[in-house]
């Protein structure tokens, strides 16, 4: 009789068939246990470095727990920001990027608008020719440019190569494509009625681009931005071929010439000057996060 | 403001005439509404008039000046757009004040003349506001403003009203009307809507596949239409269309629709479809409105017949029934009290002093 009984009362299982919040629930716990591990891999590195540069080089060669600082020193800091070297590394890296990001800018800006706006005979082929020209690796490219440069200091007796600036020449060839292409794609999302309405309106060409396309695109030109400066800053292999004097260094080389001697690795030295030159793209992704908002042409049209 | 003439305008892409040669006068003050089905070239020719589209043959002039090379912004126009095409970075005023900024308009009159439209087109409170914080209606009346504030020669309008909701649309169908009563600027407006081409122009032009149908005021398009098309595209529910065939019968003249059903034709109608060949296919037109209930007494030219309704739809003030005519569906427009029932016979009653005979092969009325 009991075994009836318990069969009468149904399933005791909480059977909750195609229920949403079930697997909505499920969903969200893969998705943080995802992005934990994700924020644990790429957090771990900076993690490192930072504990490390906060360490004095008898602590670091210590066989301690390398994840904690016992006695906390700033002296890596002091040594590195009261050195010239240093110092004419971060601003060489400076330069570097402000002006590339500049030129890009100047280059990438019109082109795009050219390309997206008016349709001129092999337009199309040129907007695919711009983005077939970012495809190619830039390590290839290094040995033909650095012949190039060494030529043109031959006929012309202009000397490019071991300056900074003959970086300013070619982190464009990098950073060009790529920034026209995506400026290609925000113009482009912009509707032609804009366009229009603003011609009608007795705007010139130039006009439109500068009153209506620029603000209008202002979340892809942060993009682009963002991008062209990244590159240049984070820039080693172009740098380390085509700049050898100490005075003409870019940081990311600077630092791993002059701090590593022979064998001896100053990783105290290393780390706070890796962390330091970490911190201006930091800097300007938090403050330009802020205009890097979708959605700025609501409005303009329908929908 | 000015006149706008089109002498012989083509345009082509490639091998496709999107506009066949297109002759029309607008008068100074002016609304003349361009209306079609998609496809029809109606887009393409404001365009052409705006000067965003090059034409491929042929003149357009405004205000006496052939303006086939001038660039838009040297035409003195202003366009409305169907998808409002406001600058989203733009406050209200500075969407409306952009053009006269463009200009160098001295900064007081930019805002007494943006003001002044504002007040006019209700907006004047939104002055501040980003298009994004707008509503459809509103954005569309801003993008009225923009156009006013210019104070053109010519306003073209390209189916403004196409992204409202119903509602609002008939709100702002009056609004246009008012504002165009105010300005009396020449106007050039599309739409594929004919109550919209109705009830705002002055006259109306009906295109079809790049040509230019028939152009009349509202009324003359409306009982006088030139073709089969102007005549089906004009009024809801569209004109009926039913095969037909004239004949002699006791010595005046009949229309036959069916084997059963002939009428004779009213004495100003017979005159004037003598000469029509007695063996040629006809259409016979005739709008829903003319196809009635019987009424208590017999009139001179009004025929009555048994029809038996497929469907009937109540519309509150009338019902729409549906029969059939020799397998063609026909509409007729009763009285909610004439017991119209589906799938029931009803007495009908023809007005023949308003039918319209066309030639079926050509398609134009005789």
């Amino acid at each position: 009789m009991s075994t009836m009984t318990v069969d009468k009362a149904g399933p005791t299982r909480n059977v909750k068939y195609g229920s949403m919040s079930r697997d909505r629930a499920w969903a969200l716990r893969w998705s943080y246990f995802f992005l934990v591990l994700f924020a644990i891999f790429s957090l771990v590195p900076p993690f490192y470095m930072l504990i490390t540069s906060l360490k004095g080089s008898a602590e670091i060669s210590a066989a301690t727990n390398p994840w904690w600082v016992f006695h906390p020193t700033l002296e890596n800091y002091v040594a590195l920001l009261s050195s010239n070297q240093f110092l004419r590394f971060f601003f060489n890296s400076a330069m570097v990027s402000i002006i590339v990001v500049i030129i890009t800018m100047l280059i990438s800006i019109p082109a795009a608008f050219a390309l997206s706006r008016m349709k001129f005979w092999g337009s199309a082929t040129l907007a695919t020719g711009v983005f077939l020209t970012y495809l190619i690796p830039d390590s290839l490219l290094f040995i033909p440019l650095f012949k190039m440069f060494a030529l043109i200091g031959d006929v012309t007796g202009i000397q490019l190569i071991n300056r900074w600036y003959v970086l300013l020449f070619i982190y464009p060839t990098l950073t060009v494509p790529f920034c026209t292409w995506i400026m290609i794609g925000y113009f482009a999302s912009i509707p032609k009625e804009l366009d229009e309405a603003a011609i009608i309106d007795g705007a010139s060409w130039l006009q439109t681009l500068t009153r209506i396309f620029i603000p209008v695109a202002l979340p892809g030109l942060i993009a682009a931005t963002i991008f062209a400066f990244t590159v240049s800053w984070a820039q080693f292999l172009y740098p380390l071929v085509f700049t050898t004097s100490a005075d003409q260094l870019v940081l990311p080389v600077g630092i791993v010439t002059t701090l590593i001697k022979g064998d001896v690795f100053n990783w105290g030295q290393i780390m706070t000057g890796a962390l330091l030159g970490a911190a201006p793209p930091l800097i300007i992704y938090a403050f330009l996060m802020d205009y890097y908002i979708a959605g700025l042409t609501a409005g303009a049209t329908k929908g | 403001m000015a006149e706008v003439s089109l002498r012989k305008v083509v345009k082509r892409y490639d091998d496709v005439e999107a506009v066949r040669g297109i002759d029309l006068d607008i008068a100074d003050h002016e609304f003349v509404v361009l209306v079609g089905p998609s496809g029809c070239g109606k887009s393409t020719t404001l365009r052409m008039i705006a000067g965003l589209e090059d034409i491929s043959d042929g003149d357009i002039s405004i205000g006496g000046d052939v303006v086939n090379d001038v660039p838009p912004k040297d035409r003195d126009i202003a366009m409305v757009f169907q998808n409002y095409a406001l600058y989203p970075h733009m406050t209200v005023a500075e969407n409306m004040s952009f053009g006269l900024r463009l200009k160098h308009y001295p900064k007081a009159e930019i805002k007494s003349r943006v003001a002044e439209a504002a007040r006019m087109l209700d907006i004047a409170d939104l002055i501040d506001r980003k298009p994004k914080q707008l509503s459809g209606g509103q954005r569309q009346r801003v993008a009225m403003g923009r156009a006013i504030v210019r104070n053109p020669k010519v306003f073209l309008f390209d189916e403004p009203l196409s992204n409202l909701d119903a509602k609002l649309r008939v709100q702002m169908r009056i609004e246009i009307k008012k504002v165009h009563q105010k300005v009396r600027t020449t106007t050039v407006y599309v739409t594929h809507d004919q109550v919209e081409a109705m009830t705002l122009a002055d006259r109306v032009v009906v295109m079809n596949k790049g040509r230019i149908e028939q152009i009349g005021t509202p009324t003359e398009l409306y009982h006088n239409p030139a073709t089969r098309f102007v005549a089906g595209f004009i009024g809801s529910p569209a004109m009926n269309f039913v095969p037909c065939r004239l004949e002699e019968a006791d010595g005046r003249l009949h229309m036959r629709l069916t084997d059963r059903i002939a009428f004779p034709l009213p004495p100003a109608r017979a005159a004037r479809y003598q000469s029509v060949s007695r063996n040629e296919p006809l259409l016979l037109g005739i709008r829903p409105e003319h196809i009635t209930e019987t009424r208590p007494h017999a009139e001179p030219g009004i025929e009555t017949f048994e029809a038996m309704l497929d469907v009937t739809e109540p519309m509150g003030m009338e019902t729409l029934v549906y029969f059939s005519l020799n397998d063609t569906p026909v509409c007729g427009r009763v009285n909610p009290n004439a017991g119209a029932r589906d799938g029931s016979p009803l007495r009908m009653a023809m007005d023949l002093n308003n039918m319209h005979l066309l030639n079926e092969a050509t398609g134009l009325v005789i």
